[in-house]
């Protein structure tokens, strides 16, 4: 496999082609709004949250492939999690971004983004929207109400 | 003439990236060095440093003369009448933010106008938010034209007796415009109205002469003109720069120094405030003796050929759009590939050695106007050639292929 097919996984492009949870939450619980501002990437991530689990989620952008490859590919994998658990998912991410081994057994898609860590210049196209869901636990102060 | 022996003169175009020759095509963020300066630098480390207008030490009086003598060539090389115009900055950046500092803040008021145009690089836009903010002066913008450039009549319908200041980018470093300077300073002057040009993008490329301009201020910076970062230029005209309280204060740019008062140094130094970027200007010096070996004029034909061959090779490729005006275009491209957002562009391009920029170039508003979020840009200088922008082509197809295949 080359370097590029290695970066431009065919899952990657399916979630870049049909991006799954974009759109707007009406009654949101959370709604992160996130710049690239090196290169214009922009992320709006909305979260529905109760008793500390995302029950929804949703994000809505613009940006290359890999960033909302990255959104709708999270978007697929936090709803339904408990807040602490998608941290936890985010740190792992993080990680794996960094080209350390992490845990990926629950990761699925997302797996597919490993080969950005051989990119320095797009590992921030692959956060983005992993910092707006961080943002938006945080700032909503839901991961302190539960566990 | 320019030949291809010159690219031997740039050590870092003479190596591989990713396995395949550099390609280097991102020279309007910033250019490669060449041997001189870097020679030049090493040269005034190495035998001549120290600091500038006070030891009485040899060595103090050779770094001075290197300073001074780097001022005297930047002088000849813009034309300006008087070497005291010339003031070195840290780049174009703080050039203007000079500019907009001091003489912006202390000379306008409420009701007055700051024109600019949507085509400004941020640097030549937020320092006059900044200034509009605090004095209470309104900005105004320019319309502009389907192709990106202004009309003329739009100019002097911006321009008016309530305008007193222009400031406004000589080339467009997203759209490769340029723009009629010598007329916008005319009828700014006809209002009374100062005229600052972002020489950034022309300067490195152009002949640019201050006194044909009749300019009040020019900006520019030496990393993009074959010259180190860090260092850059800004002329002003000596009655105006007299007129102006410095903005930094304390060592190098005092006169006399007492418990509650001081006084100023003569032009330039007292807009030179700590100890000055003395390698950086000898090291523009060197950039200055290349360009001027070489000939401006030289370069700009040079340059012109090449952007009319690449304009032609990246036209037969469907699919492609290309920003700005198709006639009189500077040397660089900006452009979008159907489909294929510009990072995804330049990342399939940086495999095959090609380095081109992708973003926003520093031009959000522009980019507004442009309905995009981010574009690619190839831009072009004296050491490319007509072979790099066939690697460009070359690199632009293989890129619409490979996502061609994997979206199918």
């Amino acid at each position: 496999m080359s370097s590029l097919d290695e970066l431009y996984r065919r899952v990657i492009m399916d979630h870049y082609q049909s991006p799954r949870n974009r759109g707007e939450i009406e009654d949101a619980d959370a709604t992160i709004q996130l710049k690239n501002p090196t290169c214009g990437d922009q992320i709006r991530l909305q979260m529905k949250i109760d008793d500390g689990k995302i029950i929804d989620c949703k994000f809505d952008g613009e940006g290359c492939s890999i960033s909302m490859a990255s959104a709708s590919m999270m978007t697929e994998a936090i709803k339904g999690l408990d807040v602490n658990d998608a941290l936890d998912l985010a740190d792992r991410f993080s990680k794996m971004m960094l080209g350390k081994d992490v845990d990926t057994e629950d990761f699925e898609d997302i797996e597919a983004l490993q080969g950005v860590c051989k990119f320095p210049a797009r590992i921030k196209c692959a956060t983005l929207s992993w910092k707006a869901m961080e943002k938006g636990i945080n700032e909503c102060g839901c991961d302190h109400d539960h566990k | 003439m320019i030949d291809k022996e010159i690219r031997k003169l740039f050590p870092t175009l003479n190596q591989e990236i990713n396995g395949h020759p550099l390609v280097y095509l991102d020279s309007a963020a910033t250019s490669q060095k060449p041997i001189q300066v870097i020679e030049a630098i090493d040269n005034y480390y190495r035998k001549i440093n120290s600091n500038v207008h006070r030891g009485v030490h040899t060595l103090g009086t050779w770094a001075t003369d290197a300073y001074e003598g780097a001022r005297e060539k930047v002088k000849n090389f813009i034309n300006a009448k008087y070497v005291e115009e010339i003031i070195f900055t840290r780049g174009t950046t703080s050039a203007i933010n000079l500019v907009a500092s001091s003489y912006g803040r202390s000379y306008l008021k409420e009701g007055d106008e700051i024109v600019i145009t949507y085509m400004e690089h941020h640097s030549n836009l937020i320092p006059w938010q900044q200034v509009a903010k605090v004095t209470g002066a309104t900005l105004k913008y320019i319309p502009l034209q389907p192709d990106g450039t202004m009309k003329i009549e739009d100019i002097k319908a911006t321009i008016t007796d309530k305008t007193k200041f222009v400031a406004m980018t000589q080339v467009s470093n997203v759209l490769g415009t340029v723009n009629p300077i010598k007329e916008v300073v005319k009828i700014a002057h006809s209002y009374g109205a100062k005229v600052l040009v972002d020489g950034a993008q022309s300067v490195p490329h152009m002949k640019v002469d201050v006194q044909e301009l009749d300019c009040d201020f020019l900006a520019f910076s030496g990393h993009k003109m074959s010259g180190p970062t860090g260092i850059g230029v800004l002329y002003g005209k000596k009655g105006i720069l007299e007129q102006m309280e410095p903005v930094e204060f304390g060592g190098e740019m005092i006169d006399f120094v007492d418990l509650y008062d001081s006084t100023w140094k003569e032009l330039p130094w007292k807009f030179e405030g700590g100890t000055p970027i003395i390698a950086g200007a000898v090291g523009l010096g060197a950039a200055i003796d290349f360009l001027q070996s070489i000939g401006m004029d030289e370069i700009e034909k040079h340059e012109h050929e090449l952007i009319k061959y690449a304009m032609e090779k990246v036209d037969s490729i469907d699919g492609i759009t290309i920003y700005g005006p198709k006639k009189n275009h500077s040397s660089l491209i900006t452009f979008n590939m159907d489909g294929i957002h510009p990072h995804d562009v330049a990342t399939v391009l940086d495999t095959e050695g090609i380095a081109v920029r992708a973003g926003h170039h520093c031009a959000q508003p522009l980019m507004k106007w442009l309905k995009v979020s981010a574009t690619a840009r190839a831009s072009f200088y004296l050491y490319n050639t007509k072979e790099d922008v066939d690697a460009w082509i070359n690199g632009l197809i293989k890129t619409k292929e490979y996502f061609g295949y994997v979206f199918s």
